[in-house]
């Protein structure tokens, strides 16, 4: 069982950059051809300063800070035993290429279902600009099956 | 892109289906890179057999990613509030993904009217594999 003295625990705060050649590669991974999530001066020409970040990329940035591995170290959890249970993205300002975001991950609870053989483990995330203003509030849940 | 202004959405309203093509290992491979989502259950047969699973599976990421399209295809993403969704079903190689999403309610928030909408992305045998809620500005 998962210790619940963790629920509150805030991991560091994780900066992260958002590469327009990131960008286009995401976007060609998830089958993207809209031109303004491709090429910037599409991206300009349909208003943007520069090419828009997709909804769900924020979920890289902690996850190219090695945020999962952090965290199954600190709770003790096998990597072969978890999928993603729920996510969640709340919008508060747009993304661009070139914003260096910081991520402030923190536990917010830890539940345990159907007696201990599946466990809930929910991080809630803000991300903030440059500018220090939010951008977005990302919520995740891992189930942790127990073989 | 729909030919229904989001200003002029209903109750009941659905948004134009998204069809993906049959997930790949490629895919898999190339979302991995592209998403920073090394978790090798999703790239390397011989782990995921470790773990008991048939084979290597898709990201649940990369379906939300496609969620992410589904909307952003029928309204900007500017107008894009929130987006969760609940990954209810492993989505194997060989499924072909079929998103679809509705509007389910009108409503006024923060000072300004919004559409529910209910999404969802099953495979080609109708399997119910991701389900999801978005909340959309409406101009």
């Amino acid at each position: 069982m998962i210790d619940t003295k963790w629920i509150g625990h805030r991991f560091p705060t994780m900066r992260w950059e958002v590469e327009k050649g990131r960008l286009r590669f995401f976007a060609k991974a998830i089958g993207e051809t809209r031109p303004e999530y491709l090429d910037e001066a599409a991206a300009r020409a349909a208003g943007h300063p520069a090419l828009p970040a997709p909804p769900t990329i924020l979920f890289s940035g902690p996850l190219d800070n090695d945020d999962t591995p952090a965290m199954l170290d600190l709770l003790g959890i096998d990597m072969a035993n978890i999928l993603h249970g729920e996510q969640q993205f709340t919008y508060h300002a747009p993304v661009y290429a070139g914003d260096v975001l910081e991520f402030e991950p923190r536990i917010t609870d830890i539940v345990a279902k159907k007696g201990g053989a599946l466990e809930l483990v929910t991080r809630e995330t803000r991300v903030a600009n440059q500018r220090g203003e939010l951008v977005a509030v990302m919520r995740n849940v891992v189930a942790v099956v127990n073989r | 892109m729909s030919s229904v202004s989001p200003s002029q959405v209903e109750v009941g309203h659905t948004l134009p289906t998204l069809r993906l093509p049959a997930v790949d290992r490629t895919m898999l491979a190339l979302f991995a890179g592209a998403s920073g989502d090394h978790v090798p259950l999703h790239i390397d047969t011989d782990f995921a057999r470790r773990a008991g699973m048939p084979d290597v599976f898709a990201h649940g990421m990369l379906g939300m990613a496609w969620v992410g399209r589904l909307i952003t295809e029928w309204a900007p993403q500017s107008a894009l509030r929130s987006l969760s969704v609940r990954f209810v079903a492993i989505t194997h190689l060989g499924n072909q993904p079929v998103l679809t999403g509705k509007v389910v309610e009108l409503l006024e928030q923060e000072g300004e009217r919004r559409a529910r909408l209910e999404v969802q992305m099953a495979n080609q045998y109708g399997q119910i594999k991701i389900l999801g809620e978005a909340l959309v500005a409406l101009a």
